[in-house]
Parts: C-alpha cells; sequence; structure tokens
C-alpha cells in the first residue's frame, strides 16, 4: 500500500471511529443484551446483586404467552397497527391531494398548517387532547352536541379510549406522509394525465389509472414507516389513559416499561421487547416484499 | 364558471381542514390565558372572557413549578446533543463516503441494516449499561439517543457522495492533512445536510419523552416533556396552568420550525424520494 493510501485508509478509520463507538456500545451491545437478559431471570434483587442471576431458558418466553396481559398488549397494538396506520396514510394521502391540487392558491400556507402538529411535542398536545375529550368540558362532545350526538366519554369507556388515541395519533402525524406524498405527486410527469384526459378519463380515472400506481413505491416508503412507529407507540397511551380504562390502551412497549421499570422485571421485560423487534422485522420484511411487487407494476 | 366554483368549493374545504388542525393548537394557547376554572365550564369557552385574560398560569409555572429550570435542561440536552450529534455524525458519513479503507462498504451495509431494529429493544440493558457507567441521572445520559443516529449517518453520506474526489486528492497533493481538508472543503459543502440534520436532531431530542422518563429519576434533571407528564399527575383538574405548559414545552420548537420551514419540509421530501 502506498503511504498515502495508508494516510486515507486510517483517517477513514479515524472519522467514523466516534460513531462506530457509540453505536456499538449504546445500540449493538443493549440489543445484543436484551435477548441475552430475556433469558435470564434477572429482577430487582439483581439490581443489588447480579450475581444472583440464572439463566431460565425459556422460561420468560412461557410466563409471557401464559400472561393475558400479554396477550391484551398486543391485541391493542394490533389494533393500533391495522386501524390507525391505514387510517393516516388515507388522511395524508387526501391532504397531498388537496394542497396539490391545480386550483388552490397559498400552498404553502396550507402545506405548512398540515404539517405543524408534527413538530409538536407529543406530551404536551396529549394532554391538550385529553382536555379536549373530556367528556363533560371537552370541545370535541360541544361540538358534537350541536349535532345531536349525545356526550361520549372518550378516554373513560374501553371501546372509545383506542379510538381516541388513534385519532390523536393520525391529527399529530399525517403532515409527514403528506409531505412524502407531495414528493411522490411531484414525480409524476403531467404528460401522463394529459394523456388521460385525451382519452376521456374523468377525474376519479385519473386517481386510479395514473395517480395510485405512479405512487406505488411512495405507498410502501410510507407504510414501513408508519407501521414502524406505530408498533412503538407509548407516551399517548402513558399520558392520556396509563394503559386504562381496564387495559384497554394498555400496548405493548408501555406492558415493556411498566414490566421493566415499574415492577423492576427486566428478564421479563427483555422478552417483550425481544418479541416487539421481532415483529418490526416481520412487518418490515413483509412490506418490503409488497414493495417487489409494486415497482413491477411501475 | 364551472372551474370558479369548483375553485371556491375546494377552497372552502382546504380552509376549514386546516382550521380544524390547528383547532388544538389554538385551545391550547387560548386555555392558557384563561383564569383558573374558566376552561372547564359548559359550554366550553373558545376564547377567555373578555378582560380576564391573565398570565398567571405562567408566573406560577415558573415560579412555584420551577419550570425554568426544566426549560433548561431541555435546552442543554436537546441543544448539546445536537451539536455533539452533528459533529459525530458529519465526520462518520463524510468517512463513509469519500475515505477509501478496507471493508468500508460491507460495514456501511450492515449499519444500514440495524436501522429496522426499533430504539425501544435496546433500553432494558441500556438502562443497566449507564447505571454501571455511572451515568444514570446525568444530562449527558439522556442525550445520548442522539448523539450518533444511523439515519444521520446515511443522510449525510447521501450528499457527501457528490463532493468531487479530485477536489480532495488535490489538496492532498498541496499537503493539507486530512482533518483541514475536512474543515475547509468537506464541511462547507455539506453545509445544508447538517442543518437539516440539526434541526430534525433538535426536534427529536426536545420532543424525546420515553427515553429521558427512563434514565431521568431525579426531578431537577427531569426535561420539560417528563416535568409535564409529572405535573399532569398531581394538577389534572388544573385545566389552564397545564395548557401553559403545554405551551412553554411546544413553543421552542413550534418558532424553530416557523423559521427554519424550508428545512424541515426539503428535508422529508427529499429523503424520502432519495432513500
Amino acid at each position: 500500500m502506498l503511504q498515502h493510501e495508508r494516510a486515507e485508509s486510517r483517517a477513514g478509520w479515524m472519522f467514523i471511529t466516534p460513531a462506530l463507538v457509540l453505536i456499538g456500545v449504546f445500540f449493538v451491545i443493549p440489543v445484543l443484551g436484551a435477548l441475552v437478559l430475556s433469558f435470564t431471570d434477572f429482577d430487582i434483587y439483581s439490581i443489588g446483586n447480579p450475581a444472583d442471576t440464572r439463566f431460565i431458558g425459556l422460561g420468560n418466553y412461557r410466563s409471557l404467552f401464559a400472561d393475558p396481559l400479554f396477550w391484551k398488549a398486543l391485541r391493542n397494538t394490533a389494533y393500533y397497527v391495522v386501524v390507525g396506520g391505514p387510517l393516516s396514510v388515507v388522511v395524508s394521502l387526501a391532504a397531498a391531494l388537496l394542497v396539490n391540487a391545480r386550483l388552490i392558491r397559498w400552498k404553502p400556507l396550507f402545506r405548512s398548517a398540515f404539517f405543524a402538529p408534527w413538530v409538536t411535542t407529543l406530551v404536551a398536545v396529549a394532554l391538550v387532547w385529553r382536555y379536549l375529550y373530556h367528556p363533560q368540558y371537552g370541545l370535541l362532545n360541544a361540538f358534537l352536541g350541536l349535532v345531536g350526538v349525545g356526550p361520549i366519554d372518550w378516554l373513560g369507556n374501553p371501546r372509545w379510549a383506542m379510538p381516541a388515541i388513534i385519532l390523536m395519533s393520525v391529527w399529530k402525524n399525517f403532515g409527514y406522509n403528506m409531505l412524502i406524498f407531495l414528493a411522490g405527486l411531484q414525480t409524476i410527469p403531467p404528460q401522463l394525465y394529459e394523456a388521460a384526459e385525451l382519452d376521456g378519463a374523468g377525474q376519479w380515472q385519473r386517481f386510479r389509472q395514473v395517480t395510485v400506481p405512479m405512487l406505488g413505491p411512495t405507498f410502501v416508503f410510507v407504510g414501513v414507516v408508519t407501521m414502524i412507529a406505530a408498533f412503538q407507540i407509548f407516551s399517548e397511551p402513558y399520558v392520556m389513559t396509563q394503559g386504562g380504562p381496564l387495559k384497554s390502551t394498555l400496548t405493548l412497549v408501555l406492558f415493556m416499561y411498566e414490566q421493566g421499570f415499574r415492577w423492576w422485571r427486566l428478564g421479563f421485560a427483555a422478552a417483550v421487547a425481544v418479541v416487539l423487534g421481532l415483529l418490526t422485522l416481520a412487518g418490515t420484511a413483509v412490506q418490503l416484499r409488497l414493495r417487489r411487487g409494486g415497482e413491477r407494476v411501475v | 364558471m364551472r372551474r370558479k366554483l369548483e375553485a371556491v368549493a375546494l377552497h372552502a374545504l382546504v380552509i376549514m381542514a386546516a382550521v380544524l388542525t390547528a383547532a388544538p393548537l389554538l385551545w391550547m394557547v387560548s386555555a392558557s390565558f384563561m383564569r383558573a376554572g374558566a376552561a372547564t365550564s359548559s359550554p366550553p369557552p373558545l376564547l377567555p372572557a373578555p378582560h380576564t385574560a391573565t398570565l398567571e398560569h405562567y408566573r406560577a409555572l415558573f415560579t412555584s413549578q420551577s419550570l425554568g429550570r426544566y426549560l433548561l435542561n431541555s435546552l442543554v440536552i436537546a441543544g448539546g446533543g445536537t451539536l455533539l450529534g452533528v459533529a459525530i455524525t458529519a465526520m462518520a458519513g463524510y468517512g463513509f463516503a469519500k475515505l477509501r479503507f478496507r471493508g468500508r462498504d460491507p460495514l456501511f451495509r450492515n449499519l444500514v441494516l440495524l436501522m429496522v431494529v426499533p430504539g425501544q429493544v435496546a433500553m432494558l440493558p441500556m438502562f443497566l449499561e449507564l447505571r454501571e457507567l455511572g451515568l444514570i441521572n446525568t444530562l449527558f445520559g439522556a442525550m445520548i439517543p442522539v448523539l450518533a443516529p444511523i439515519y444521520g449517518v446515511f443522510l449525510v453520506r447521501q450528499y457527501a457522495l457528490s463532493i468531487p474526489g479530485d477536489l480532495l486528492d488535490a489538496a492532498r497533493i498541496d499537503g493539507a492533512s486530512e482533518f483541514r481538508i475536512f474543515r475547509s472543503i468537506v464541511l462547507p459543502t455539506i453545509a445544508p445536510v447538517l442543518v437539516t440534520l440539526g434541526v430534525f436532531t433538535f426536534l427529536s431530542a426536545w420532543n424525546d419523552f420515553m427515553w429521558p422518563l427512563i434514565v431521568l429519576s431525579d426531578d431537577a434533571r427531569y426535561t420539560l416533556p417528563v416535568a409535564l407528564a409529572n405535573l399532569a399527575g398531581e394538577h389534572v383538574q388544573d385545566t389552564e396552568l397545564m395548557m401553559s405548559g403545554a405551551v412553554v414545552t411546544v413553543l421552542p420548537v413550534f418558532l424553530a420550525f416557523l423559521f427554519l420551514q424550508r428545512y424541515y419540509i426539503q428535508g422529508i421530501m427529499a429523503g424520502s424520494t432519495k432513500g
């Protein structure tokens, strides 16, 4: 190796080392650590005396799969992912189409207005919504009352609590996906629409035959990002409902947090973390497979 | 004529949607100025009653609730984390893009693969690790998630790939050290992506809740979101006080957004089509 090549190689390692060390120490090791921890009985006593910890094989996973609370948390999280994810995508696409419409003026203004909730602090706006959802004094029920809908106990009724959290998250997050859809819409060549119009396609047909297929890759990107974020939902139920009422908003991450940091059952909580990681990987793999299909269409 | 009607209808729709989107934030601001107890009356008021608007809740937050301290903690964690994180990420992104060394590309590919693992998976062992290192309850401990974000390394690398290699080689022939090259050629070139990275890093550090909640147990170290969630536990009934707390928490990132809008919007729109 020439001397200047050696110098460049040394510099290369020097430049990436700080990041590699941080990622290794604070991400790779803890992720592997979670796997190891999930095979141990690490609990509140182990914190005082780590030597007490024993390997218990799949013990945590056995108790996890036998725990009705885990299945409840899994079902709630699935509800949030399956209902909230698509709803968020539809609202984002609608907002993007509206802002992108040819006849609309002051586009940047509306774009910013729709995006603004995304930059706000979740804990703060979750609190705001807690008051908006108040059964007696909340603005939402006041408006619904005007159109004759009786007061709904949004966060106090196990049937409504998760939909209320979904509505709030859609409001908070749709602006992000809207921007991604806008970027996608702008890559569609206008000639395609002109050609479709010449062929006599109406507005709905142009949307079905041109916009949707051309946005294929965008849908996959948005789908993956939205789904990964949805699996990780924690702060919304923590602030708005503490997982209640009747555990109807207990999510996987909230369950992990409570087991790990409230009851200090870190081994057991690590098993929850591993399940969360595997579910996210599986979901991502499915969506990426869809992407390959999607790209063939385009 | 039909066109005109359509335009009016579309504008009515988009304005209504924008007002609905802004409503929760507008109500938050409005309620924060209402007298204690005024927000919880029937029917719920949209604005403070005439001549009753008050700053008493903001005063109470900064005197009896020591919100100033939490504001400072949040600023140190988000500001310090952003400066350190952008510096570390800029070096790594450039290193992976332009400096030739053995094993670089496989290493980078593995790094990108790591992005699919959610951060929460690492939190329990990371807590134990930080305990061993004596970093629990420190502001530095709370900064850790933003110090070397992998997506940031990815973002900087994509941008730095466009730096012409000839330019760097010419500087080397002139005898410039690698660090000198980084400082005087690379940094100015990748500055725009670093600003984008900076605003997103600051935003995520400022808004983060779960990690600071875990790592900061002493309430003198709380960040604004953690303090606010804690306050909400004690003062659920004090709607107006809580809303002023929410305003103080949201305001800094909201102002940053107003002034740096294009970096947010371009950052997201570019990231999706290139990535």
